[in-house]
């Protein structure tokens, strides 16, 4: 990073002469990058590929931690078992119908809170401040603070909104799938919007002030030049948010956890692979899960690099 | 000591001194951390959280660990470490430490029902055979049953919990029943619903929830597992036997009724006592006996109006089974100071230490000669109602598998609006048998 970043010329040369034979300063400074960033990817190999691998290897045993004695080998049939059962389904269900709603409003709410932001000059800094405080804190206490909130005892929700049909003081949020679904998404809504809209306050921060200036001048109206001028040229940043927000909503545990424990169909994919591998010890059945898993956001993040050409390096050019 | 404290301090000038430095002080704790080094041994007993919390002085497992540490004489010394709230998150951090062979951990308070699954682990220790007798002498029986595992004492009862059905005199006497008799749940469903108030209960999906579903097919001449100790593909199940579906139908009546409060498919322990303090609802509560001591904290006008009675029947004419709970001591198989950690847990559990822990805490002791001592007949009137429903309880199953038959019983028989008689003991026995041959998931 240092080397590209305090040396643009460089790269552009060697850029240039990729397919000819590098020079002897372009050799040096790639050995030098890969010096100083060597042991920093040795380490990521070490600390992320080893348990990788070993989950895989894991997923192919029937093995239960309270019986080691009757591991077996079992190839592939955790995959087989998991695949079939309705409950994975159920649970991939969930978290796709939490990962869509939730990120779609997010992507809108991230957005008008990043223009309100991008306009505001004076507190700016406070605004900024302020607008972040739900991502700071930690999601299980968010998911408490929701779940005391909506609860029938300690809960004041159902006394606010006594005055919307169907609320009554005895409402029971979490007594179904629908009503839990709802608080387990307006809780994350509230808490990861706030990453949405920096996310997408940087892409406004880079739409040339310029170009705004000449469409206005043309004539344009606000809603044009905010789908002709602003949307388009923030694309990049827009994708980059969607993309990381899809791929850390897919992963939602704390909210579940603490709300429901998975009760009335609400428990997600990692609540399913946590409830395996950590409650019932079921090492072999977990580790399939957690490969499955992988692979699922695997597909999103290559679904997003390639089919919406994402380019996480967008901006630097 | 001052060695320990110093040693990371002298290399900090380049990067590969920060590496060393992390190692050596990871390297430098643990050898500090060992108690071995000077003194007596320092046992951990892993408590669960009690009245009595971390503080010494409070009547709870922390004031036993320090009388028994000033009782040893130098022999060893208990510290103790806090585990979870809750009974499924106390198993996971028990269960964790034990499968990583957690020298740490020398002794546990387990919930009776993980001693099963422990012992066929071989997570535990045996009693030794000469400490058996004392520490089960006058114990009440399910308490010592389920410190047993395949014939063999692998815990110590320490304290045993049951439950009572606490009521509102007035409640029962407007509704014309006569509480100095057994009453079934029929009855209760009906008099709550006449009266228009409700039947604290727990039906959240949680352990609590297992306890009741129990201790109804135990009520109702039933088992959940037919043939404990057997091995996953031999277990035979009676939840869909005449007993299951008669448990099944109370359920579904105090569902389809209404009577067990607005959110019954989230009512824990907490939850149902709330709605028994609360003075417009109150009427009826199965609950433990720690609610005696709960209801003055929470400001009750109606105290002198409280009654309490044996659990209800399942069945009309068929006594009761009320539930069984409390704690048993274990001693960790991977303990360095086995000997020890057994001489600790009969220090502990001694009767005068049960009656200590009975008084300070309000959990009932395993020992039935504490029942006699007048100054527990006098802080606890319903003490003689405690020690019968103990001798009359009925212990969950004791598999080495309750963890799969207890999340399967309770994710069929969630919500308890959805429990029908036809159908959902037979489905929990379906989905308990699939999960055990590996064909399903929890």
């Amino acid at each position: 990073m240092s080397v590209t970043q305090t040396d643009p010329p460089a790269q552009a040369s060697s850029k240039k002469k990729k397919k000819q034979v590098m020079t002897d300063r372009a050799k040096a400074e790639r050995s030098l990058g890969w010096r100083l960033a060597g042991p920093a990817f040795v380490v990521m190999v070490a600390v992320t590929g080893y348990p990788i691998l070993q989950a895989i290897w894991n997923s192919f045993f029937n093995y239960r931690l309270t019986d080691p004695t009757n591991k077996k080998f079992t190839f592939l049939n955790n995959y087989i078992v998991a695949l079939s059962d309705g409950v994975f389904w159920q649970a991939t269900w969930v978290t796709v119908l939490i990962t869509i709603i939730t990120v779609a409003v997010e992507l809108v709410l991230g957005f008008i809170i990043a223009l309100v932001m991008h306009k505001i000059v004076i507190p700016r800094r406070s605004l900024r401040t302020i607008v972040l405080i739900p991502y700071s804190i930690i999601t299980v206490v968010s998911a408490f603070s929701w779940f005391y909130a909506f609860r029938t005892d300690t809960g004041y929700i159902n006394q606010w909104f006594a005055w919307l049909p169907g609320i009554d003081a005895s409402t029971d949020w979490f007594g179904g799938f629908w009503g839990s679904i709802l608080v387990i998404c307006l809780s994350e809504i509230w808490k990861t919007t706030p990453f949405m809209s920096l996310l997408l306050l940087a892409g406004l921060a880079q739409v040339d002030a310029s170009m705004e200036e000449a469409a206005e001048v043309d004539g344009a109206t606000w809603w044009q030049r905010l789908t002709r001028v602003i949307l388009p040229n923030m694309k990049a940043a827009i994708m980059v948010a969607l993309l990381f927000r899809t791929l850390d909503a897919f992963r939602i545990f704390d909210n579940i956890f603490i709300m429901t424990g998975g009760a009335n169909g609400t428990s997600s994919l990692s609540l399913l692979t946590y409830n395996q591998a950590i409650d019932r010890v079921e090492i072999g059945m977990g580790s399939a899960l957690a490969v499955l898993l992988f692979l699922f956001v695997l597909v999103i993040a290559a679904a997003f690099v390639r089919g919406f050409k994402v380019d996480l390096t967008g901006g630097r050019n | 000591m001052t060695g320990c404290a110093q040693a990371p301090h002298r290399r900090r000038r380049s990067i590969t001194g920060a590496v060393a430095v992390a190692a050596a002080s990871g390297l430098l704790l643990s050898a500090c951390g060992s108690p071995a080094a000077a003194g007596p041994p320092v046992l951990t007993w892993y408590i669960n959280p009690d009245g009595g919390g971390a503080n010494p002085t409070k009547g709870g497992q922390a004031q036993l660990a320090k009388e028994c540490t000033d009782a040893a004489g130098g022999q060893y010394s208990i510290s103790i470490q806090l585990l979870p709230n809750s009974a499924s998150d106390q198993r996971q951090q028990l269960l964790r430490r034990l499968a990583a062979k957690d020298v740490g951990m020398d002794m546990m308070s387990m919930d009776p029902v993980f001693v099963a699954e422990f012992a066929e682990a071989t997570f535990l220790d045996d009693v030794p055979a000469d400490s058996a007798d004392e520490l089960t002498k006058d114990a009440v029986k399910p308490a010592i049953d389920a410190a047993t595992w395949k014939d063999k004492l692998v815990a110590a009862p320490m304290w045993a919990n049951t439950q009572l059905l606490w009521y509102r005199k007035s409640v029962a006497k407007a509704a014309g029943l006569d509480m100095n008799q057994p009453v079934t749940w029929d009855q209760l469903i009906d008099a709550a619903k006449s009266q228009d108030v409700t039947i604290g209960v727990q039906a959240s999906r949680y352990e609590g929830y297992m306890v009741w579903i129990n201790a109804l097919i135990e009520g109702a001449g039933g088992h959940i597992v037919e043939n404990p100790g057997a091995s996953g593909d031999q277990l035979k199940f009676g939840l869909a036997s005449e007993a299951g579906k008669e448990a099944a139908a109370v359920i579904q009546k105090v569902a389809r009724e209404g009577v067990a409060g607005p959110a019954m498919g989230t009512t824990d322990e907490t939850a149902a006592l709330d709605l028994f303090a609360n003075e417009a609802t109150s009427g009826f509560l199965v609950n433990w006996p720690y609610v005696w001591a709960a209801l003055p904290d929470k400001n009750v006008s109606f105290i002198d109006d409280v009654g309490w009675a044996r659990y209800p029947q399942t069945v009309a004419g068929k006594a009761s089974k009320p539930p069984f709970g409390g704690i048993e001591l274990g001693v960790n198989s991977a303990s360095t100071h086995k000997e020890q950690a057994w001489d600790a847990v009969k220090c502990i559990t001694t009767p005068e230490h049960q009656k200590l822990y009975m008084l300070g805490t309000g959990n009932p002791a395993a020992n039935k000669t504490v029942y006699d001592d007048p100054e527990i007949k006098k802080k606890f009137p319903m003490s003689a109602l405690i020690r019968e429903s103990l001798d009359a309880a009925a212990p969950r199953p004791l598999t080495q598998y309750y963890g799969d038959v207890s999340s399967a019983v309770q994710r069929t028989f969630s919500p308890p609006s959805s429990v029908d008689p036809a159908t959902t003991p037979q489905a929990a026995t379906d989905l308990i048998t699939a999960v055990l041959r590996g064909d399903a998931l929890l």
